[in-house]
């Protein structure tokens, strides 16, 4: 095989292969290994330079590489968080949803590009640089886990993890054209996953296809004794073989499915609608009457939360130490002046404000109800639909530097995935078409289909979204080979 | 203007218990080891890292509430205490705010408010003249202690004097030594003290303006700096000037009390709930489990030796505060035989206690109960006299063995022959011819010389009460 047709197998592929005897992971490893030296995306902070390590065919991921986002601790590896404050900072363990892949048997590509500690939904905000987009390269691959979107699209790796906060793999995902997967709050362990904003971060699958996102996170899934927050699933991940969807209720909510979507994004939501409906779900409109008030919940949260996270972060332990001398409280306020990005500071001023003393009631204790009136929402929607259905971002990628100095507009690109975040539910993007972008450009840009489901309904979501995708076979091929 | 004046005091306590491991982490607790060996990604504060709540640190704060009467939250949270100071590796100390464990108890004659679990801070050693933060040329942090779990109480403020207050802490920590959550030792501060102190007209039910009162690192300086707080709050009320609220620390060099500088003092701490964590409700078998390991506490038994052995006051509450020697008294009490009085067994104990120290084990001495119960019979039979059974006592700690022996080896056993001892105290009276006059003439006090010359001529076998009796009788008074 050549080592165009080597990356582009499947994760799936390339392990049934291997299994096979036709292939030796060796031979995979070589080649991903020689892309993502050659990665001109700017989607690796770091690359494996070691020959390929020792796999067991036998093992569930059988030596199928890994690229992993670099908000994920990796023992003795740099662990950044696309911050400058962590530059070249090595962390001494490995998180425990990197651990368990390894344990089955997938090795350490490369750590991917992100915003700095997940903050942003463009990857414009990463110490490193920006990603482009595989597709277009004057574009963004969406954020905060672009990098990881941009290196599963471009073949530069077979999968990659992401984490998801608000949107941060679902809308990257889409403007990516391949699969992004958000199981439900407390699957996967957040030990060794910097932290964001604790009561949302979740970590999650980028791949090709949604085969690859059951194996793949069914390898990180589990129980944690070091997370207390984390429960694992109640079941194991099964490999998706839905063929239709007959009998499957899908609900769209009306308030995350019109205004505020670019025309091109809907046209292709009502698309596969059709196709929904040809294999036999019934599709009807619903209401989420509080999802709309989610971005601005969404904002004060988790601002509050990184504004405690991030108070590590004081040059003291770890990570940048700006002294010159001045005394305790210089050193703290020229460390994290230095070391933390703007959009970083925006969000921990934000949050240190909303939990301020006279102003917690008004914004933080504000926020966090609206957050359990949208649980509310979900729970009820339900009741009548086995999923809701949304489009996954407002929009198809845009410009690099098209929104860095409106942070609302930029924000509004988590419009549709925050509910699901707030929720705590799970929700997968699958690609579902192009569009072009707006203002008259021609190149035909990737759109994502959400598919949300009720919290620990991980293996229905996969056979719904296996069915649709592969009815609507979506071809993922030309942003590989543009790389 | 003159008012008597009632001093109004609080305490808050802080108790470090004693677990195995922190509260969020697996690293054991550190007890003097070399700075920083104590400690892991997680009490670090590493990015990444997560807490785990410490399930005996709970288990240790439901015996807590238990044994003081507290009503036990179904469901207590955590929260984040947020402010930057390097002694806290995250930027935030997990803490209880709103819904602490338990709430509403009592111990002795103090209301407690409520008790919360958290987790100590590390240690900051500042290296300079005085040992504090503002003038020290550097610092640096020794995080052993960094993640400790500590149960915070505060008590209403129910105290009324400094000594009350000393008193009613040395409860606290005899109760908490008890239950064995603690080691409770001041000086090596695993059990704090800050007190809360106003003063107010004598009747008057408002509060008075209040300070609170740190570094109180010994009981004896809890007592000094409410003393001094009390006076100085007494004078200012007096003068007609006004109480201001601040925070006071004491000075253990200089017994004087110092302002901190407002601007540390000036925190918002940003209390928010501790998303890492999940609630603690404790279900029906951790409430059993920690019910049936509560062992009888001080005031119980103090209270059961005044009823069961009618122990005076003083000397039940000596037993029971140092459980060790109440329950070797209670061992005495089986060995001994009828007519020995349980008073007089705790008086040998308590003989033996200041033979032996306070803080020993009388159950590893070498003196067994069953001896220190023989040894009692035989004084309270006046078959030895009570300075030859303390001389048994003193055999009996350097060497053990049988009490019956040693009397016998050492020829203390009382005189049995009435016309030996007559004969003896006649040799007295006319060897002391002038003391006998004396006592004739009714100065008892010229008794001594006689009494002497008997205990030489009997090595001190000879029963005191005896000689006296013979004495007068011979001189015929």
């Amino acid at each position: 095989m050549t080592a165009t047709e080597l990356v582009g197998l499947t994760a799936a592929e390339a392990i049934g292969r291997i299994r096979a005897g036709e292939l030796e992971p060796a031979e995979l490893w070589s080649a991903y290994q020689q892309r993502a030296q050659a990665d001109d995306l700017n989607a690796y902070t770091w690359v494996a330079d070691a020959d390929a390590p020792a796999a067991d065919p036998a093992a569930p991921l059988a030596g199928v590489p890994v690229a992993v986002k670099d908000l994920f601790c990796t023992e003795g590896i740099p662990s950044q968080a696309g911050s400058r404050i962590l530059e070249n900072y090595c962390p001494p363990y490995t998180a425990t949803a990197i651990q368990n892949i390894y344990d089955a048997g997938a090795p350490l590509l490369a750590k991917t590009n992100q915003d700095e500690f997940a903050m942003g939904s463009s990857n414009e905000n990463s110490a490193y640089g920006p990603v482009l987009n595989p597709w277009d390269r004057a574009r963004v691959p969406g954020g905060s886990s672009g990098g990881s979107a941009a290196a599963v699209a471009a073949g530069l790796a077979p999968w990659a993890t992401g984490t998801d906060t608000g949107g941060s793999i679902r809308q990257p995902a889409a403007l990516c054209g391949i699969v992004g997967f958000k199981p439900t709050y407390g699957a996967i362990s957040r030990y060794g996953m910097i932290a964001f904003a604790s009561s949302l971060d979740q970590a999650g699958t980028f791949t090709r296809d949604v085969t690859d996102a059951a194996l793949l996170l069914e390898a990180m899934v589990g129980k944690d004794p070091y997370d207390s927050t984390c429960l694992g699933l109640p079941e194991p991940v099964q490999p998706p073989t839905a063929t239709d969807l007959r009998g499957v209720r899908l609900g769209v909510p009306e308030e995350l499915s019109g205004e505020g979507i670019e025309p091109g994004v809907l046209a292709a939501f009502e698309r596969t609608l059709d196709i929904a409906r040809d294999l036999g779900a019934t599709v009807e409109s619903t209401h989420l009457p509080h999802a709309a008030h989610g971005l601005s919940a969404y904002y004060l949260i988790a601002p509050a939360e990184c504004s405690s996270n991030l108070a590590r972060f004081d040059g003291v332990r770890y990570g940048m130490r700006v002294d010159d001398g001045g005394g305790l409280l210089d050193m703290y306020t020229g460390t994290r002046a230095a070391g933390f990005g703007d959009e970083v500071k925006r969000r921990i001023m934000l949050g240190t404000y909303a939990l301020s003393s006279g102003y917690y009631d008004a914004y933080y204790g504000r926020a966090q109800k609206v957050r359990t009136k949208i649980s509310e929402d979900f729970e009820s929607a339900f009741s009548a639909f086995d999923f809701l259905v949304t489009p996954t971002s407002p929009g198809v990628a845009f410009e690099l530097g098209a929104k860095s100095d409106d942070p609302l507009a930029m924000y509004f690109n988590d419009f549709c995935t925050v509910p699901m975040s707030l929720a705590g539910i799970p929700a997968l993007s699958i690609p579902n078409g192009t569009a072009q972008a707006p203002g008259g450009s021609s190149t035909e840009l990737p759109t994502g289909f959400q598919i949300a489901g009720p919290a620990f309904s991980e293996n229905k979501l996969l056979n719904a979204a296996y069915a649709l995708e592969t009815a609507l076979a979506f071809d993922s091929s030309p942003a590989r080979e543009a790389s | 203007m003159n008012v008597e004046l009632e001093p109004v005091i609080g305490l808050e306590i802080h108790v470090q218990l004693k677990t195995r491991t922190k509260m969020f982490c697996s690293c054991a607790l550190s007890f003097g080891e070399e700075p920083n060996t104590r400690t892991c990604p997680i009490c670090l504060g590493l990015p990444g890292t997560l807490p785990v709540t410490n399930a005996q640190a709970v288990h240790f704060g439901l015996m807590m509430a238990m044994a003081f009467d507290c009503e036990i939250a179904p469901k207590s949270i955590f929260h984040r205490k947020n402010y930057f100071y390097p002694d806290l590796a995250k930027g935030y100390q997990i803490s209880q705010y709103d819904i602490p464990l338990c709430s509403n108890g009592r111990l002795g004659d103090v209301r407690i408010h409520r008790i919360h679990l958290e987790e100590d801070a590390a240690k900051l050693v500042h290296e300079g003249a005085s040992g504090r933060i503002h003038d020290s040329d550097s610092s640096v942090v020794d995080y052993n202690r960094g993640g400790t779990p500590l149960a915070e109480m505060v008590t209403e403020p129910d105290l009324r004097s400094a000594e009350q207050a000393r008193d009613w802490l040395n409860l606290l920590r005899v109760t908490l030594r008890q239950l064995g959550v603690s080691d409770v030792n001041m000086e090596e501060g695993s059990l704090r003290c800050d007190a809360n102190v106003s003063v107010r007209p004598r009747g008057s039910s408002e509060l008075g303006t209040k300070t609170e009162l740190k570094n109180m690192n010994s009981f004896r300086f809890v007592m000094q700096g409410i003393n001094a707080e009390i006076a100085r709050q007494t004078a200012l009320v007096q003068a007609g000037e006004p109480v201001v609220q601040e925070t006071l620390h004491f000075d253990p060099v200089t017994g004087r009390l110092s302002s901190l500088r407002s601007k540390e003092e000036a925190h918002d701490y940003r209390y928010f709930p501790e998303p890492d964590l999940v609630p603690v409700a404790p279900t029906e078998a951790m409430l059993e489990r920690a019910r049936t390991a509560i062992p009888e506490l001080p005031a119980a038994r103090e209270e059961r030796y005044g009823r069961d052995f009618s122990l005076g006051g003083d000397t039940a509450r000596l037993l029971a505060y140092e459980p060790q020697f109440g329950d070797y008294f209670e061992a005495t009490t089986q060995e001994a035989t009828a007519g020995v009085s349980p008073a007089v067994l705790a008086n040998w104990v308590t003989e033996l206690r200041t033979r032996i120290g306070a803080s020993s084990d009388p159950a590893e001495s070498k003196v067994t109960p069953d001896a220190l119960a023989v040894l009692a019979a035989l004084v309270t039979e006046r078959r030895i006299n009570a300075s030859a059974g303390r001389q048994v006592l003193d055999t009996l700690v350097a060497e053990g063995g049988d009490v019956a022996a040693i009397v016998e080896r050492e020829g203390l056993a009382a005189m049995d022959s009435d016309e030996e001892l007559a004969g003896i105290v006649k040799a007295a009276l006319e060897a002391n011819a002038d003391a006998a006059a004396k006592v004739r003439d009714g100065n008892a006090k010229a008794m001594g010389p006689i009494v002497g010359y008997v205990m030489r001529e009997t090595k001190g076998r000879a029963d005191g009460g005896e000689v006296g009796r013979l004495v007068r009788e011979q001189l015929g008074i």
